[in-house]
């Protein structure tokens, strides 16, 4: 059994298409069998709601009179690129802010925009003959603005690692506080709901892809930083660490304060909670099998962040389905786990991309172009070399 | 065997030293002082468990009264902003009497402040910032 990518965009077209989140398909192949679910069922929705902190926006003013080539610009104080044409500039999330530190960030400026509040923006340029202005001190709303669109680089990692501390000291880690000798745990993943981890050889997702970012509707851009698809893999083709990355684009005048909250971790800096959502087409069974995968199935890699270098050691792997227990057991000790990444709204992004399909009729299409594969590529270490050694 | 939380409001100038003293010694209680806001010249706070007689209880409230300390049972100390916060549960990893839970059906996060005992761990580790103690 298998379906053309057409025959399931007819029925999108028609209202016909049965589009479910990837909790409900798993449930659906569990009572009726996977055959049957997979020739049910059109489109499976995914979510998932962590911090990203490889995201930012690109924004564009709009010319001043007379006008300015902004050079040093900030926004709330948070820094922003002076290295683009004009007036435009990318904001990062984890720029932190030079009055409040890492308390605000570039991801607070995003939030207070989405929130519709007035951003103050100040900056300097050399004052060119055509940019004779030298600085400018204004406030600006996201309606105010010509362009403002996230680019993500990082985001939606497939997997990630689950931290632990063997050390005598805690540490304030991106995966929040842990506690000293393997006192506590956290992990990051939306488990079965993951939008890579439901696909997880790339075979639906790539380039062009329509995805949800933000409450927007956005697209795959290209591989994210750091994608590697020659993580170890299961029996399953899952990878049980970090592996796959998405970056993605949307308008950022169409996305939600609800799905895109900025964050703080103490001690380590910003970043930012976005939500991402992709759908996927039920094409056959072998992509229904790990559509069908549960928090069960799926297992992430326990790392020790109380180690600081490149490869952390790890003490194993770990399912979906124990982590959501509150409990997990490392080095023979029960240790209290806790997400970072939240799962009522990786639900809600799912629900949400379900009205997407079914009512807004979104059109699905094969990628532009794959992301790279499975035995493709790795990520490549940096290496520390002085000037002689090139 | 009793055990009750309470709410202490000292006026100023008021020697909060004796009070651990009067607890133990004329009441028989055992304090657990989890909280203490004092500062010379200005109004105290300070929370405090004590576990013994449920009638030495009593005794040691209307005592505390007399002494012109105002006595309630302890509520809102810590405070959830609902709003701010996204269920990411992060604070339930570092909640180690487990008063921070998510509940097990929809994840959404649930405090049992019975269970707190005000280590403020949770504040810094919310990246939100939605949990704040008030005192
Ligand atoms: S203050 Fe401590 S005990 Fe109370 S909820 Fe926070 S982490 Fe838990
Ligand atoms: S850490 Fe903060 S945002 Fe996350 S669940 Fe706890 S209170 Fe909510």
């Amino acid at each position: 059994m298998s379906k053309s990518w057409e025959e399931i965009n007819a029925r999108i077209a028609s209202g016909e298409a049965v589009v479910v989140t990837a909790e409900e398909f798993a449930d659906i192949a569990k009572s009726d069998g996977l055959r049957s679910a997979a020739r049910r069922v059109d489109v499976v929705t995914t979510g998932t709601f962590g911090p990203m902190c490889s995201s930012g926006v690109f924004l564009n003013f709009g010319h001043s009179d007379p006008p300015i080539k902004m050079g040093a610009i900030t926004l709330n104080d948070v820094p922003a690129s002076g290295g683009l044409a004009a007036v435009d500039t990318y904001l990062g999330v984890t720029e932190p802010s030079r009055t409040k530190g890492i308390e605000y960030g570039g991801a607070h400026v995003i939030e207070d925009l989405l929130k519709g509040k007035s951003v103050h923006l100040q900056a300097t340029g050399p004052g060119t003959d055509c940019y004779p202005r030298t600085s400018i001190d204004t406030w600006v709303t996201l309606d105010d603005l010509n362009q403002a669109y996230f680019f993500n680089p990082r985001n939606a990692y497939q997997n990630y690692a689950v931290a632990v501390n063997s050390s005598d000291t805690a540490i304030y880690t991106y995966l929040g506080p842990l506690l000293p000798r393997i006192g506590n745990a956290t992990y990051c993943s939306a488990g079965a709901l993951s939008p890579l981890l439901n696909d997880p050889t790339y075979r639906t997702i790539g380039v062009g892809t329509r995805c949800f970012v933000a409450g927007a509707p956005g697209y795959v851009a290209w591989e994210g930083t750091q994608h590697n698809p020659n993580q170890t893999r299961d029996e399953h083709g899952v990878p049980v660490a970090p592996s796959g990355t998405l970056a993605v684009i949307a308008d950022l005048k169409q996305a939600s304060p609800e799905f895109f909250s900025a964050a703080t971790f103490t001690r380590y800096g910003v970043s930012s909670f976005v939500g991402i959502g992709v759908p996927i087409p039920v094409l056959d069974e072998d992509i229904a099998e790990t559509l069908a995968l549960t928090d069960a199935d799926i297992r992430a890699t326990i790392f020790d962040y109380g180690v600081g270098r490149r490869s952390r050691p790890s003490f194993g792997t770990v399912s979906y389905a124990d982590l959501r227990s509150g409990r997990i057991t490392v080095e023979g000790r029960t240790v209290p786990v806790g997400p970072i990444s939240s799962l009522p709204k990786a639900r809600r992004i799912a629900e949400v991309l379900k009205g997407w399909v079914s009512e807004r009729k979104w059109q699905l299409a094969p990628p532009l172009q794959p992301l790279p594969q499975p035995g493709s590529q790795g990520v490549r270490p940096l290496e520390i070399r002085n000037e002689e050694a090139i | 065997m009793a055990r009750r939380r309470l709410d202490l409001t000292f006026p100023p100038r008021q020697a909060t030293k004796a009070i651990a003293y009067h607890l133990v010694k004329d009441f028989d209680l055992v304090p657990n002082f989890l909280r203490a806001q004092i500062q010379p010249g200005q109004q105290g706070r300070m929370l405090v468990e004590v576990s013994g007689k449920r009638d030495a209880i009593d005794a040691a409230v209307e005592f505390l009264g007399r002494e012109g300390i105002t006595v309630s049972e302890a509520a809102s100390d810590i405070r959830l902003d609902t709003e701010a916060c996204v269920s990411c549960g992060l604070c339930t990893a570092v909640c180690k009497p487990g008063a921070l839970t998510l509940r097990e059906s929809d994840f959404s996060l649930v405090f049992d402040k019975d269970q707190c005992v005000y280590c403020e761990a949770c504040v810094s580790a919310c990246p939100r910032r939605a949990i704040t103690l008030t005192f």
